[in-house]
This record gives structure tokens, C-alpha cells and sequence, in this order.
């Protein structure tokens, strides 16, 4: 590997409060029920700030703000109004995207060229996007009359906090409902600081309010009666759960789950190009992506010479410090989450499967896990059919296309694949036929605010992005 | 001369394309008639049958799923009286005739107005079409026994899903002569499945079941029941469409959202490139 000198991008452009308030009506205020907790850098364990957690009274006060806001201002306003407050966020967006960049990067722990160059970019490209349609819903192909639902409650992850905020908040803004948001505890800086961009807008208050806390904030949350549409985020155990949860109301619902994909590499596929995929699907955002290839599946002619080169290409990428620019794998985002990580590489291995990781210096500190791949897996072993949210890989392979249609094909998830061949019918023949939502071919973990991203099966239901995104916060 | 003795008809279930009795020999009497009892078993079966007809009907051109449809219209015109006689309006038959008309129009337009083109920001092509989620459980509301029915049905297999129907209790006889005309229009049989019976015995076993891919509540018109099935649909995480309000009005247009609940949207990337 090559030698390079630390590259660290500087932290002294966010200023890092010591304490966060919950974001209701328009204002942050302490919690009237709720305790607090503390957000760690996960790369270092330093807290970072102490935020306020929400109790059920606080969740109760935010949908009423929300709720009023809906009713008096937002809903109420010509689209051409909301879509200028929605443009303006998106330009504060960019204007502040590398202060933005940077707490995402602290507070989640993802390199910083991911969160500079893949996260930031696309969060203000949603916000754009949608500002475009708060005006033109009626010409959506959803009638000609479209209407809000009204008051959104919105759960999100811990693995893209502040994308996956976009991808709640712009469209719901869009369609005209107002929302309450709570994003995951590991991870609530950069929604406080989308909080403080919505006071810059000037925003009317009560369009977005931010309750920040664990798992009985989001529980409070998506039952509150008050609400009328859940969109949710996470992992398909929890998804379950709400859709249990909304039964017999008439709460609209959307989810967006888990995954287990398959990345397809045929013998034809260049090799060189396919391995740069495979190191995307699986090491990007250390393997935090609900629609990672976490299952390579290669043509048993060219398995050997796929891994050979696989594995050539694991030991140059860097794991280390975020914020520094070189690195290539940041830190596991919480102990509980390198806990199930390590839980599951285990079962890999007492399971007879065989564990490989390049040579790799770990921080002392922190929470890191080495790129790992795992393979003679077969598909009963539970690597291969559990979610496992990190930076581990489990190959398969197989001999003809229907095999590898069937062996993709078997998980209860559906929300991507991947399929690298040279051949293009070959690519519509495979992609006919995999029941995933989204399927790269010759490429992988691309996302655009116009391009419809969600599940089959039990990755959820519901589509965000694209004119299909609308759909979700609209009353069709 | 002694007047003619009528032929009269046994009301059977319908699955797999063919027409069975209940597997656990029970029958009601309902509409002046024996009507088949389904049990769970059966209801099982229906899923089996609807899962094996998924691939080839999912797999038709849309415009040979078009046609199919068109041809049920043709052969419901044909038995108008047959509806006629069992207690349904002249006015509902050609509303129900109409209906399965208009959806069959949609079979090759849904994935052009649903889907299409995305203009990404990078050199790639990008498309997103709909398609069919599976296999899918549908309560027919009670009324309009005829084109209630037909509303609930037609959306679902129109994209290429296959259905299991649990058809009204009370009045199951338009489902199952619906059945006789579906029988006799090309269509595969295992598209459309239809049980008679009690809601109560059938329905918690479709909404729990793990092969099935999305729930219809709309006629069930227990507000408990419909969320003790929900419920039981989050398991697999099913899609779930929710009873059909009291004052539904039926003759208005039906848009399209029974037909996009029960579809997934595929989105395909590839680079452009020399």
C-alpha cells in the first residue's frame, strides 16, 4: 500500500453545540417529559453533544405544532410559495454543505469523501428536485386534484442521516404536509443543523420539527393519533412492527427495510470493472447501506479469478480516520451495531464458512471492523441470509443465469441486486426476472432524486424519490 | 305433456381453473341454494394454485393480458341474463361489463403513465417500470355483488397479479357465475380463484399467509376483523388496501390506485459509454 501523509479535513468549520433542545414550532426547547443521552464519535467514543431526548408529552407537543402549521400556513399556501421555501433550503444546503459534510462525518463516522461527495450533493439535490413539484402536483398523474395527508410522521436510520432526512422531508414539504421527524439516536447533529437552516429559510414554524431520542420517541411517534401518514426507515424487524401498529387506522404507510442483495458477476463481465462494483456494493458507508450487494454471486468459471483480484483490491483501501480524505472505510457507527457485526462474522465462521480480511491496522480506539469477505458459503448459512449492516461479504457462486436468478431470488428481502455482464439482453433477461426494486447493471449504489429507490417484499413497500416519491404524502 | 324439471345448478368453488367442491365437504344454504363451505385447506390450496399461475400470466404480453380481459367483457355481455335472474340490475351487468372493458385498456398504458425514463444526473440510463407484486387475497365487497366484484378483481390481474377471492357470504352467487364466465375467457387457470364462505374462516388464513404478497379489505366491513387482518398481513409485510368506506359509490371512476397498490416499481441503471 502506498504511504500517504494524514489528509484530515478540518473540523473547526462546524461549531458543535454542548447541548441540543428538541426542534418544535419553530424553536428549540428542553423536553417536558423526555431525559437526554449523549452522541459519541463513533471513530474516537468523544462525546460530542448532549441532546435532548423526547417524552411522549414532547412527541404530542410537536404534532400538534405540526398539526397547526398544517392547518393555519402550509396547507393553505400555493405551491409556488412552498416551493421557493424549499429551493432556498436547498441553496442553504450547498452554501453550508461542508460544515454539513463534516458533522455528518463526526457524528456517523463515514469517510468524508463520502459524506463531502455522495451525501451532501444528493441532499440538496433532493430538495431541489421536489421544490420543483410543490407546484405542479396536479400534472403528477395522480388527478387532478391531489391533497396533503397532513401531518407526517417520519422515523429515519443512523446510516445516512441526513440523505435519509431529505428523502422524508422534501417530498412530504412538497405535497404540502407538515412533519415530525426523529432521527436515530446515534446520529441527530446534522437534523438539529437542518433544524437551524429551516430558521434561516424562515420557514413558518411547525412545517418541521425534529424529536430526537431512541426507540420509544419513534413508538410515540408513529401511534400518536394525530398523525396521519408513518414513513419509516430501518430495519424490517421494527417496519413490522408499525405496520402492526398502524392496523385498523387509517394512517398511511410507507417503509423502507432491509436488504440482502445479490451482486451477479457472469464470466463475461470485465473483471477489473466488476470488482470496483463489488467493493462499492459492499464497503461503501462501511457496509451501513440497506441495499449493499452483500451477497456476491460469480460464475463458478470465473470465481477464482474475481476473488484473486478482490482481494488485491481490499488490501489497498484504507480504514481509519473519517475526516481524513484518503480514507476509504470509516468507523462501525455504534458498539451495538460492531457487536452484531461481530456476532454474525462469527456464525459465519463456526458455520464452515472461511473468513478472509486483508492485513489492516485498526485505531485503538473507536469502533472498526476490517473489509471482510467470507467464502464456500451456501445460502442456508445465516450470513447469507441475514442482514448484517457491515463491511462483510458473503460469496457465493453458480453455473448457469437461472441459477443465479433463483439464488437471488432466495431471501425474503427484494430491494436491490447488481448483474455485471457484457451482454446486454443478457442484463434485461436477468433484470425481468429479480424481484428487487432497484438493479444496477454494470454499476452499483447509485442514487439520484429523480430515480424511484424501494423494496419488494419484506424490504417494504412504497417508493421514495422521483415522481413515484409524491405519491407517499399525497391523498390519491 | 308434464312440465319440464329444471336442471338445476351446484354452486362450487373455483381454484385452479377448475370448479371443486369444498375439500372439507361442507356446503351453506344461501340465495335459496347450497353453496360451497371453503375451509382453510382450501383457501391454501387457492394460494397454491394463484402461485403457480403468477409466472405465465405475469409473464403474458400486456396486450395479450388486454385481450383476455376484453374477452371477459365479451362473454359477460353474452350471460347478461344469467346476472339478470339472480337478483342483479340491468344497469350493474353493463356497468360491470363496461368495467372489465375499461381495464382491459390499461393492461399496455399503466406501465406507460407509471413508469418511464429518469433524467439522472450522470451518464446513465435509467428506467423504472411497474410490475405485478403477486399473488394477491381479496375480500369482494357485498354490494354491488356483481360490479363490486368486478372492481376489485379486474385492477388486480389486469397488470399480471393473480388473485384469491373470498367472495361475499351473503351473497355468493354473482362470484361464483362470475367464475363460469371467467372459466370460458382465455383465462389461465389459477388467475382467478374464488372461495364461498365464511370471511371469518378463509380470510385470516390468506392475510397470514406467507406466499401471499398483498391483502384487498374492501369488503370486509368489521372494523375489528379488518384490523386483526392487517395485523396478521404486516407478518410478510403484505400491501395492504383498507376497507372501502360505507357510501363508496361504485358507478363513479374507479382511477387507478387499486391497480398501483398491488404493483412494485423496478428501477433499472446502466452507464452510457463507448
Amino acid at each position: 500500500m502506498f504511504e500517504y501523509a494524514p489528509a484530515p479535513e478540518s473540523r473547526s468549520v462546524v461549531d458543535i453545540k454542548p447541548s441540543y433542545g428538541l426542534f418544535v414550532d419553530g424553536k428549540f426547547v428542553d423536553p417536558v417529559d423526555g431525559g437526554s443521552f449523549k452522541s459519541i464519535n463513533p471513530a474516537s467514543e468523544e462525546v460530542l453533544a448532549e441532546i435532548a431526548e423526547a417524552g411522549s408529552e414532547d412527541v404530542d407537543r410537536a404534532v400538534r405544532a405540526a398539526r397547526q402549521a398544517y392547518e393555519k400556513v402550509w396547507g393553505p399556501m400555493p405551491g409556488r410559495d412552498r416551493a421557493k421555501y424549499l429551493f432556498r433550503i436547498a441553496r442553504l444546503i450547498q452554501e453550508r454543505s461542508r460544515e454539513l459534510a463534516v458533522l455528518e462525518s463526526l457524528d456517523n463516522g463515514k469517510p468524508i469523501k463520502e459524506s463531502r461527495d455522495v451525501d451532501l450533493p444528493l441532499v440538496a439535490a433532493h430538495f431541489f428536485y421536489y421544490a420543483g413539484w410543490a407546484d405542479k402536483l396536479e400534472h403528477a398523474g395522480f388527478g387532478g386534484n391531489p391533497r396533503p395527508l397532513g401531518v407526517a410522521a417520519q422515523v429515519i436510520p443512523w446510516n445516512f442521516p441526513l440523505l435519509m432526512l431529505a428523502w422524508k422531508i422534501a417530498p412530504a414539504l412538497a405535497a404540502g404536509n407538515t412533519v415530525v421527524l426523529k432521527p436515530a439516536e446515534t446520529t441527530p447533529l446534522t437534523a438539529l443543523l437542518f433544524a437551524e437552516i429551516c430558521q434561516q429559510a424562515d420557514l413558518p414554524a411547525g412545517v418541521v420539527n425534529i424529536v430526537t431520542g431512541a426507540g420509544d420517541t419513534g413508538r410515540a411517534l408513529v401511534e400518536h393519533p394525530g398523525v396521519d401518514k408513518v414513513a419509516f426507515t430501518g430495519s424490517t424487524e421494527v417496519g413490522r412492527a408499525i405496520a402492526r401498529s398502524v392496523a385498523g387506522t387509517r394512517k398511511k404507510l410507507t417503509l423502507e427495510l432491509g436488504g440482502k442483495a445479490a451482486n451477479i458477476v457472469f464470466d463475461d463481465a470485465p473483471i477489473d470493472q466488476a470488482v470496483e462494483g463489488i467493493v462499492n456494493g459492499i464497503f461503501f458507508n462501511q457496509g451501513h447501506v440497506c441495499c449493499a450487494g452483500s451477497r456476491l454471486l460469480v460464475q463458478e468459471s470465473v470465481a477464482d479469478r474475481v476473488l484473486e483480484s478482490l482481494k488485491r483490491r481490499m488490501a489497498q483501501l484504507r480504514v481509519g480516520d473519517p475526516l481524513d480524505k484518503n480514507t476509504d472505510i470509516g468507523a462501525i457507527n455504534s458498539a451495538e451495531q460492531l457487536a452484531r457485526i461481530r456476532e454474525l462474522s462469527d456464525a459465519g465462521s463456526a458455520e464452515g464458512a472461511e473468513r478472509w480480511s486483508p492485513p489492516c491496522e485498526l485505531p485503538d480506539r473507536g469502533f472498526w471492523f476490517a473489509p471482510t469477505i467470507f467464502t464456500g458459503v451456501t445460502q442456508a448459512h445465516r450470513i447469507a441470509r441475514e442482514e448484517i449492516f457491515g463491511p462483510v461479504l458473503s460469496v457465493l457462486t453458480f453455473r448457469t443465469p437461472a441459477e443465479a436468478v433463483e439464488k437471488a431470488n432466495n431471501t425474503p428481502y427484494g430491494l436491490s441486486a447488481g448483474i455485471w455482464t457484457d451482454k446486454g439482453s443478457r442484463i434485461l433477461w436477468v433484470a425481468d426476472r429479480l424481484r428487487a426494486g432497484v438493479v444496477w447493471a454494470n454499476t452499483f449504489n447509485k442514487f439520484d432524486p429523480t430515480s424511484p429507490f424501494g423494496g419488494y417484499k419484506e424490504s417494504g413497500y412504497g417508493r421514495e424519490g422521483g415522481r413515484h416519491g409524491l405519491e407517499a404524502y399525497l391523498n390519491v | 305433456m308434464s312440465e319440464r324439471v329444471a336442471v338445476r345448478k351446484t354452486y362450487k368453488l373455483f381454484i385452479g381453473g377448475k370448479f371443486p367442491r369444498s375439500e372439507s365437504g361442507r356446503s351453506y344454504i344461501v340465495q335459496d341454494s347450497n353453496v360451497s363451505l371453503a375451509s382453510r385447506k382450501d383457501a391454501r390450496d387457492a394460494v397454491v394454485a394463484a402461485r403457480a399461475a403468477v409466472k405465465g400470466w405475469a409473464g403474458a404480453t400486456a396486450y395479450n393480458r388486454g385481450q383476455i380481459l376484453y374477452r371477459v367483457a365479451e362473454m359477460l355481455e353474452g350471460r347478461r341474463d344469467q346476472f339478470i335472474a339472480l337478483g342483479v340490475s340491468a344497469d350493474e351487468v353493463d356497468a360491470a361489463i363496461d368495467r372489465w372493458v375499461w381495464y382491459a385498456g390499461w393492461s399496455d398504458k399503466l406501465p406507460q403513465v407509471y413508469g418511464g425514463a429518469n433524467p439522472v444526473a450522470g451518464p446513465y440510463f435509467n428506467l423504472s417500470a411497474p410490475e405485478p407484486t403477486g399473488v394477491v387475497a381479496v375480500v369482494a365487497p357485498a354490494a354491488p355483488a356483481l360490479l363490486g366484484l368486478v372492481s376489485v378483481i379486474a385492477p388486480a390481474i389486469v397488470t399480471g397479479n393473480t388473485v384469491v377471492v373470498a367472495a361475499s357470504p351473503a351473497a355468493p352467487l354473482a362470484a361464483v357465475t362470475l367464475a363460469e364466465v371467467l372459466a370460458t375467457s382465455d383465462l389461465p387457470g389459477g388467475v382467478v380463484n374464488i372461495l364461498t364462505g365464511k370471511l371469518t374462516e378463509t380470510v385470516p388464513t390468506l392475510a397470514a399467509h406467507m406466499d401471499v404478497n398483498a391483502i384487498d379489505l374492501t369488503g370486509v366491513t368489521d372494523a375489528e376483523l379488518a384490523a386483526e387482518l392487517e395485523v396478521k398481513a404486516a407478518e410478510n409485510l403484505k400491501r395492504v388496501l383498507r376497507p372501502a368506506p360505507a357510501d363508496h359509490d361504485w358507478y363513479a371512476d374507479p382511477g387507478v390506485t387499486r391497480m398501483t397498490v398491488l404493483l412494485e416499481t423496478k428501477t433499472v441503471w446502466h452507464p452510457k459509454g463507448v
